[in-house]
């Protein structure tokens, strides 16, 4: 089962390696990795994709937490949270679809930030479940290169997590 | 007045009580040893990093200090490696200073660079890399703080050069603190509760026992609860000196090379207590038949040991020394129960008393050949009861967690955890330099000798009178078992048929050598060691192809034991 993870951590030297060394190390898998420092600039908010059953995702966050740069871990799986990625594409465009390219891209309120004479640059961001669906409708247009940030969460409500 | 990054770092020792440091110097780590020159810390020079670490791995499990060691950059570094994988493994305090290439330099494949902090991430409890000299001392306190609290283990600190020769003005912070790092001490109390419940229901209760018991100064708080609730105790290789092996409630070693009567009560038990053990696969056997009749209380420090390898039914996170000594009292809160609990278990007991008569833990005597074991019950006779036994790896070591019935915490000294051969004569160096004046032996196999045999010339040098019992088998004897056993005896690469006379290798480093082949003759070598001042090994010629039993082969169950071969 997918589950989505948010780290604060310590923001200093070499604590990014020490959580993915912590997934390769132990066989845990991450889909997906995202890093930022917080309001406090000692301390960065990672959010991690991962997989696993019941007892792997319980020894994640065990060995999350036992590191001495983590703050806080919190599975937000099965909890009420906003879950946003960002995509930019680049998708080719010869003359008989450029219309269609820019209609999908209004219909998924999407935007040109980049216009050659043969490609569109389009900026996305929203769930991963609707990056995908935009994707699958440029495809057939000819998508040359396509960079995700990955998700990035936060619970729904008052309630914040801090460190 | 300013300091000089080397001098704060003694500085820093000497405050955390350091007294004693293991090391081995070179370019990245000059500065600091000619401040050693005048520091009143004494410096012991091992032969090799991989020693240093060792040693102070053996002082740190001998005394429950912290273990210190410093080495020097690239090489010196990277030879520390198998060390503190081997104290990580046993989760043992320790701080290892390495030196490092000024940081200017540092990724740029400087001489003797090499990234110890990205190399011992995966084997250290901690680690840093100072990149400002201010932080040092702050990295220290912090450093020790972690390396003794909680699960312990080994904490290291990359020091660069050009750190070293800094200065500023030092002041040492009074306290720690770690936003990331609380960890529990009392156990949760409602837990505790249910915990005692489970006891007073229980009709077939085991205590199972590992090295976080004497970790956490426990031993006393074990003995008290088995002999309160006369529950029976099986231990774990890490756990042997935790409970006196001669104990009517002691059922020795549970395991891969358990006793018959550990094993199978572990089988039939319907409680076991788990206590500061993690389930190691060399303890469970095959995991779905472990134990599968009980209910599993798991009392444990760290909280990722728990549900790791099998399911909990009471999990208990906590110091064990405060959890053993809350449940005691809610036991005695429960004194009529405890009586009923003891007339309840009385039929398990016999069950146990009687496994121990029909199988009890022994091995084939033989009045022309040396068994390894015979050797094993002469050293314990003839020793002091607080005598400190450190092993290599590989059979004598099971054999001395069978047969050497050890009394006293911290008396036993093996590298559990990563089974590292060449562990015992440095761990042993360690435990003689923390205890000039107890009885120190290493039992030794003539391969696991060899790997760091270099080390007697430090104890020569420093008059460490550490013994070293070489079980001589000429095979690498665990490895050649299994491919006897496994592999239609084809003894591939296990066979060491170079005679090595140690007894002139001991010479040759200013040490006594002793040997035989006599049965009548091993108490009187042992002997003969035992008086004679300054280090000594005794060679014994042991029978060549006696085999650890009982066995659980791989991927049996711990009741499905070979017993005999
Ligand atoms: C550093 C290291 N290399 C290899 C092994 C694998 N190994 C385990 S036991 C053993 C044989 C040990 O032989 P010896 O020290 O002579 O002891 P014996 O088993 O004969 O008592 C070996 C090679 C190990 N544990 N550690």
């Amino acid at each position: 089962m997918k589950h989505t993870i948010s780290v604060l951590v310590e923001n200093e030297f070499g604590v990014l390696s020490r959580v993915s060394g912590l997934f390769s190390g132990r066989g845990f898998n991450i889909e997906s990795l995202s890093v930022a420092p917080t309001l406090d600039p000692d301390t960065s908010r990672m959010t991690i994709v991962t997989r696993g059953d019941d007892r792997i995702l319980e020894q994640i966050n065990k060995q999350l937490n036992k590191l001495i740069s983590t703050i806080k871990v919190v599975d937000f799986t099965g909890e009420d949270f906003v879950e946003r990625e960002l995509a930019l594409i680049k998708v080719s465009t010869e003359t008989e679809n450029r219309a269609e390219v820019l209609r999908i891209v209004d219909i998924f309120r999407a935007k040109v930030v980049d216009v050659t004479a043969r490609s569109y640059t389009v900026e996305i961001t929203g769930a991963p479940a609707k990056i995908n669906a935009l994707l699958e409708l440029l495809r057939p247009m000819g998508i040359k290169e396509i960079v995700r940030s990955g998700p990035v969460v936060i619970g729904r409500g008052v309630k914040g997590v801090a460190g | 007045m300013k300091k000089t990054g080397s001098q704060i770092l003694l500085e820093c020792l000497q405050l955390e009580g350091v007294e004693k440091v293991f090391g081995y110097p070179g370019g990245a780590v000059i500065n600091i040893y000619d401040d050693l020159f005048d520091s009143p810390i004494e410096h012991i020079l091992t032969r090799h990093e991989q020693a240093a670490v060792h040693g102070a791995d053996g002082y740190a499990r001998a005394t429950g200090k912290v273990g210190v060691v410093i080495a020097t950059s690239g090489p010196g570094a990277t030879n520390t490696v198998t060390g503190i994988a081997t104290a990580y493994m046993d989760s043992i305090p320790m701080v290892i200073i390495c030196g490092q290439v000024p940081t200017p330099l540092i990724g740029n494949d400087a001489f003797q660079e090499a990234d110890i902090v990205g190399m011992t991430r995966p084997c250290t409890k901690h680690n840093y890399l100072v990149q400002d000299i201010r932080d040092l001392p702050r990295m220290l306190k912090e450093a020790f703080y972690i390396a003794r609290t909680g699960r312990p283990g080994p904490v290291l600190i990359d020091l660069p050069k050009d750190i070293q020769v800094a200065s500023m003005k030092f002041s040492y912070p009074d306290s720690v603190n770690l936003r990331g790092y609380k960890p529990t001490v009392s156990g949760n109390l409602r837990q505790i509760e249910k915990a005692a419940k489970m006891v007073l229901a229980a009709r077939k209760p085991v205590l199972y026992v590992g090295g976080g018991i004497v970790l956490a100064n426990a031993c006393e708080e074990l003995l008290k609860l088995a002999e309160m609730t006369r529950i029976p105790v099986t231990t774990t290789l890490m756990a042997m000196s935790a409970f006196p092996q001669a104990h009517p409630l002691a059922l020795g070693m549970l395991g891969m090379h358990g006793t018959y009567f550990a094993n199978m009560s572990v089988t039939e038990c319907d409680l076991l207590i788990a206590v500061g053990a993690r389930f190691d696969d060399r303890v469970t056997g095959r995991i779905d038949s472990f134990a599968k009749k009980a209910k599993v209380i798991h009392i444990d420090i760290d909280p990722t040991t728990i549900k790791k390898n099998v399911g909990v039914d009471l999990p208990i996170v906590g110091d064990i020394k405060n959890v053993l000594s809350t449940l005691t009292n809610k036991l005695l809160e429960r004194d009529d129960q405890i009586d009923e609990l003891q007339e309840a278990t009385q039929d398990w007991i016999t069950d146990i008393t009687t496994w121990k008569k029909t199988h009890p833990m022994a091995y084939k005597k033989s009045k022309s050949v040396i068994k390894p074991q015979f050797v094993i019950e002469k050293i314990r006779e003839l020793t002091d009861d607080d005598a400190i036994i450190s092993t290599e790896v590989g059979q004598h070591q099971m054999w001395t967690a069978q047969f050497f019935n050890f009394t006293q915490p911290r008396t036993f000294l093996t590298s559990g955890g990563l089974g590292t051969m060449g562990f015992g004569l440095p761990a042993a160096l360690g435990a003689q330099v923390a205890f000039p004046d107890r009885q120190v032996i290493d039992i030794s196999g003539d391969g696991s000798f060899q790997m760091n045999s270099q080390e007697l010339a430090t104890l020569v040098q420093y008059r460490l009178p550490v013994k070293i019992a070489i079980l001589n088998n000429n095979f690498l004897g665990m490895v050649r078992q299994w491919q006897q056993l496994f592999f239609n005896k084809r003894y591939s690469q296990t066979c060491m048929d170079l005679p090595i006379d140690f007894v002139k290798l001991a010479e040759a480093y200013g040490a006594t050598g002793l040997r035989t082949d006599k049965v009548d003759e091993v108490e009187s070598v042992i002997q003969q060691a035992l008086d004679t001042p300054g280090p000594v090994i005794m060679e014994f010629k042991v029978d060549r192809e006696e085999n650890v039993l009982p066995m659980v082969p791989a991927g049996k169950g711990i009741h499905e034991m070979v017993l005999a071969s």
